[in-house]
């Protein structure tokens, strides 16, 4: 592994925007505390009021259908859109001195080189989070270049331990993601997301488009890495099955807002709001 | 503010033109654009550019910038791919001939003033020479990273990682750092600057030079410099150190074993003859080498 390069010292005082103080009820012992984030798209609703907390190495599954906000919560979460509304605040590794910053005050380059260094997102369409015209090697040795790797052979050797370790034949390190199948392709990006180590990890569908087989393996690959890494995930899906099997707890979203949350098997096996009974209930049983 | 005094137009030997073709308020502009890059080495300068009476793409750039910093009393010299003699060069040395009156000259030791495409002299500059290239591409992470706003904010930031990815995969590929031209540099430390498509041979010439290094891009209007005696710094990996070409025939004219070559075909049956690129360069050597035969 590389070493994590350090934040930059805290510029002038002047040149941040004055704090609001810290939310009072944030875990002492936390990774990710989100409060009330609200995100219209003009006068529509994207998602609205949501608020949670997250742990090291917790996997929290966000479901609802198509259209209920999950995307564009994910999207806020990582920057990915402006939010109208609320906190996100992150808990800096205690190597970094510790404690909350919030996301919406921290100054730019802090808050690209945390997400470069502590996280990693893991998109829908691998098209999206890859670089297509490189090749897989180089797709695996980008976020170690940019965190300051200059040794070759050490990018080399890390990414072929990757490809071993998402199950993708040594062979192909200097092919291009577009000879690879949509499974290897989004296995590819798992690779890249987890190569720098991060501590948090968003995945928005990360088995969408593949079929089953393929996507049962995938699932087991992400549940082993997580477990082996002591990851914390934020995973958006519409499969119930996935979130059974990777999350440990659920927040279930209808019309942008959070109608129902808690414990996994809490949640699908005794669903509470009308909605996630529906949800429940729409599954086949096979 | 006080500016300095107007460039005198020296009996401009074209009717109806000013001094060098540019009227002073432009010249004004792109001076204070050159000043502003010498201020921030590698620091890519917007400039309001103007239309030139040439394409883009054939130097536009180059002749903005060499048009707002030349005086009566300079002496110019034109390079196109190391030669005094191609299309290029000829054409513009004749258009400052024409605009400004300057004196031209083919001989790097003579000039005061040289506008470049694609080298550098193989003789050291020195202090009172300007060299002026042109660019087509200023931008380096433009291969990785197509918007410009994004562009931006990663030399503000100076997030610089991604420029690698282009030599891993070269060296993924080819098993050695095969980009030979328009090699990517950091200049003082600080911004990550392309050095236009000079091969990497002259990337060294670049490094601490005493000449003051101009860079005018034309079509995206954008204008760079390197003070003299600035650090350049050409990018590589630890375990692949960078390293410029060589070949293994010395020149077929002059001898030299010291400069960059380029390869001649002669005839359509195979024959081909390695000779100095940089054609000054070349023919000080042969004289030379005249003079102590007899």
């Amino acid at each position: 592994m590389t070493t994590p390069a350090s934040l930059p010292a805290t510029g002038q005082a002047t040149a941040e925007p004055p704090r609001a103080p810290l939310p009072a009820d944030l875990p002492e012992d936390g990774l990710l505390a989100v409060r009330d984030l609200t995100v219209r798209y003009g006068r529509r609703l994207g998602c609205a009021e949501v608020t949670f907390d997250l742990w090291p190495g917790e996997v929290l599954g966000i479901v609802g259908e198509s259209g209920s906000g999950k995307t564009t919560l994910l999207n806020a979460l990582t920057g990915r859109v402006a939010i109208d509304g609320g906190r996100r605040l992150y808990a800096v590794p205690a190597d970094d001195g510790g404690g909350w910053v919030d996301l919406d005050t921290l100054s730019e380059p802090k808050r690209r080189l945390l997400m470069r260094r502590d996280w990693g997102i893991v998109h829908q369409h691998p098209r999206d989070g890859l670089r297509l015209a490189v090749s897989a090697g180089a797709n695996i040795g980008e976020p170690l270049m940019a965190l300051g790797a200059r040794h070759y052979g050490d990018i080399r050797s890390q990414a072929l331990g990757w490809l071993d370790k998402v199950e993708i034949a040594p062979e192909r390190i200097d092919d291009l993601p577009r000879t690879f199948s949509g499974g290897m392709q989004q296995r590819l990006q798992i690779a890249r997301n987890l190569v720098t180590g991060p501590r948090l990890v968003f995945m928005d569908e990360p088995t969408g488009g593949l079929d089953v087989s393929v996507q049962a393996r995938l699932l087991d690959l992400v549940r082993g890495l997580v477990d082996e890494m002591g990851l914390a995930a934020v995973i958006v899906t519409h499969d119930l099955a996935v979130a059974r099997l990777l999350a440990h707890r659920l927040m279930v979203m209808k019309e942008g807002r959070v109608v129902e949350s808690g414990l996994t098997d809490q949640v699908l096996d005794d669903p509470h709001h009308p909605y996630t009974q529906l949800l429940v209930s729409s599954v086949l049983q096979v | 503010m006080t500016m300095p005094a107007p460039t005198r137009a020296s009996t401009p030997t074209s009717e109806g033109y000013n001094f060098a073709y540019l009227d002073e308020q432009t010249k004004r502009m792109i001076r204070r654009a050159i000043l502003k890059a010498v201020a921030i080495p590698g620091y890519q300068v917007p400039f309001a550019g103007r239309e030139m009476p040439l394409p883009y793409g054939w130097g536009t750039g180059g002749i903005q910038v060499t048009a707002a910093v030349i005086g009566p009393k300079d002496v110019l010299k034109v390079i196109d791919q190391g030669a005094d003699d191609t299309t290029n060069a000829v054409s513009i040395r004749r258009f400052f001939a024409r605009t400004a009156g300057v004196a031209t000259t083919e001989a790097t030791r003579e000039a005061t003033l040289i506008q470049t495409r694609h080298r550098i002299p193989e003789l050291p500059l020195n202090e009172r020479q300007i060299l002026v290239y042109q660019v087509p591409i200023p931008e380096p992470l433009r291969w990785m990273e197509p918007r410009e706003t994004e562009t931006r904010k990663m030399h503000a930031l100076e997030e610089y990682g991604v420029m690698h990815v282009k030599l891993y995969e070269d060296i993924a590929r080819f098993g050695r750092i095969a980009t030979s031209y328009n090699y990517p540099v950091r200049v003082d430390g600080r911004y990550l600057m392309s050095p236009s498509p000079t091969p990497k041979f002259d990337n060294p010439k670049m490094d601490r030079m005493a000449a003051l290094q101009l860079f005018g891009a034309g079509r995206e209007k954008r204008i760079y410099a390197v003070p003299p005696y600035t650090e350049v710094k050409s990018l590589d990996f630890d375990d692949h150190p960078f390293e410029v070409q060589s070949w293994d025939q010395p020149c077929a004219l002059c001898g030299a074993t010291d400069s960059y070559l380029d390869e001649v075909i002669t005839d359509d049956r195979g024959g081909r003859m390695f000779v100095c690129s940089d054609t000054d360069h070349c023919r000080r050597r042969r004289d030379a080498q005249e003079e102590a035969a007899q």
